[in-house]
């Protein structure tokens, strides 16, 4: 039973995390510098979860079978191919470099 | 960043079925969701009930989180342990949802529905689209399908088991890596949106040996606003 607090309880902790962004006065994002930073902040966070995609590990790092999905990605974005035709030679590259081991 | 409320031509120019972001927003979905099923597997081995595991993916619903919270259950951790991690994981959600609203601002119960579907995909969705109709197609499409996707795939997984072959053999870890740099992408236009970009990639790696599972992203976060506070002051 007292796992169960515990499941409600993170639910409850992470809403939470959601809605405060949410909560944000009005005001604030309607100062000049906000949308500079707002427009940084959305290359930084992409990037950032590309990186942490591309790298994250049970321990730390590891450099494995996704670098490859990301330089297929990055050839087929440059070739300019559509969104999902990039999605599915990223995993075509990933699954194609674990099959030759 | 506020953009004016999207006019009538603009739903008529573009209808919802040909929507760029909704398609990508559905792609994305698809993606993730097989991950829903190792989530579920995982979960019930981890020695939750389904129920518990479907409250997990229905009222948690942020798959790090998730993973984070049956994973320190399983090996031993504390109730109080596993709660710690998975909200200190959904803080770079806290992040989005101030975006969201600097882009959307949903009101009222659309408030409270657009708080449980802020997760990376459906931010990134949103935060990729340039124009507001589609930013806001490309949030709730991402969102609500990924969140229909996860929970249907984690009651597979949870009464199933691990029945799907290892999402990483089918190489979906890579369609996933593949969908982030699609959507930063277009983005990445000037000399400067490079440089940040891979400043933001490179200290996310190289704090991912040193601070808990999803901190990194903050970290570069904090370097995005530090780099939009300083370049505004060098050029204005």
């Amino acid at each position: 039973m007292s796992l169960w607090l515990w499941v409600l309880a993170a639910c409850a902790a992470v809403y939470a995390t959601k809605l405060l962004g949410y909560l944000v006065p009005q005001d604030w994002l309607r100062h000049p510098a906000v949308g500079r930073i707002s427009a940084m902040l959305t290359i930084g966070l992409l990037a950032a979860l590309v990186a942490m995609n591309t790298f994250s590990a049970e321990q730390g790092v590891a450099i494995d079978a996704r670098l490859g999905a990301l330089l297929a990605a990055a050839v087929a974005l440059m070739l300019r191919a559509p969104f999902i035709v990039v999605v599915l030679i990223g995993a075509a590259a990933a699954a194609g470099i674990r099959a030759l081991g | 960043m506020s953009p004016p409320p999207p006019s009538a031509s603009a739903e008529q120019r573009s209808p919802l079925r040909r929507s760029p972001a909704l398609r990508t927003g559905l792609s994305i979905a698809g993606a993730i969701s097989l991950y829903g099923v190792s989530f579920g597997a995982l979960s019930t081995a981890a020695g939750m009930t389904l129920w518990q595991t479907v409250a997990l993916s229905a009222l948690l619903f942020s798959g790090a989180s998730q993973f984070a919270f049956i994973g320190i259950l399983a090996s031993g951790g504390t109730g109080a342990a596993a709660l710690g991690a998975s909200t200190l994981l959904s803080g770079r959600n806290t992040i989005y949802a101030v975006q969201m609203k600097a882009l959307l601002n949903p009101k009222g119960l659309s408030r409270l529905a657009a708080a449980q579907i802020t997760i990376d995909e459906s931010a990134a969705v949103a935060m990729s689209a340039t124009d507001p109709l589609e930013q806001r197609r490309g949030f709730w499409g991402a969102g609500i399908a990924c969140y229909l996707f996860w929970n249907l795939a984690t009651v597979l997984g949870a009464l199933l088991g691990d029945v799907i072959a290892d999402p990483e053999a089918l190489g979906l870890d890579g369609a996933v890596v593949a969908a982030f740099l699609g959507l930063l992408w277009p983005r990445l236009k000037s000399l400067d949106s490079w440089a940040l970009a891979v400043l933001a990639a490179l200290i996310t790696t190289l704090t991912m040996p040193m601070l808990a599972p999803g901190i990194p992203v903050l970290a570069a976060a904090v370097l995005a606003v530090v780099w939009g506070l300083a370049s505004r002051g060098g050029r204005s």
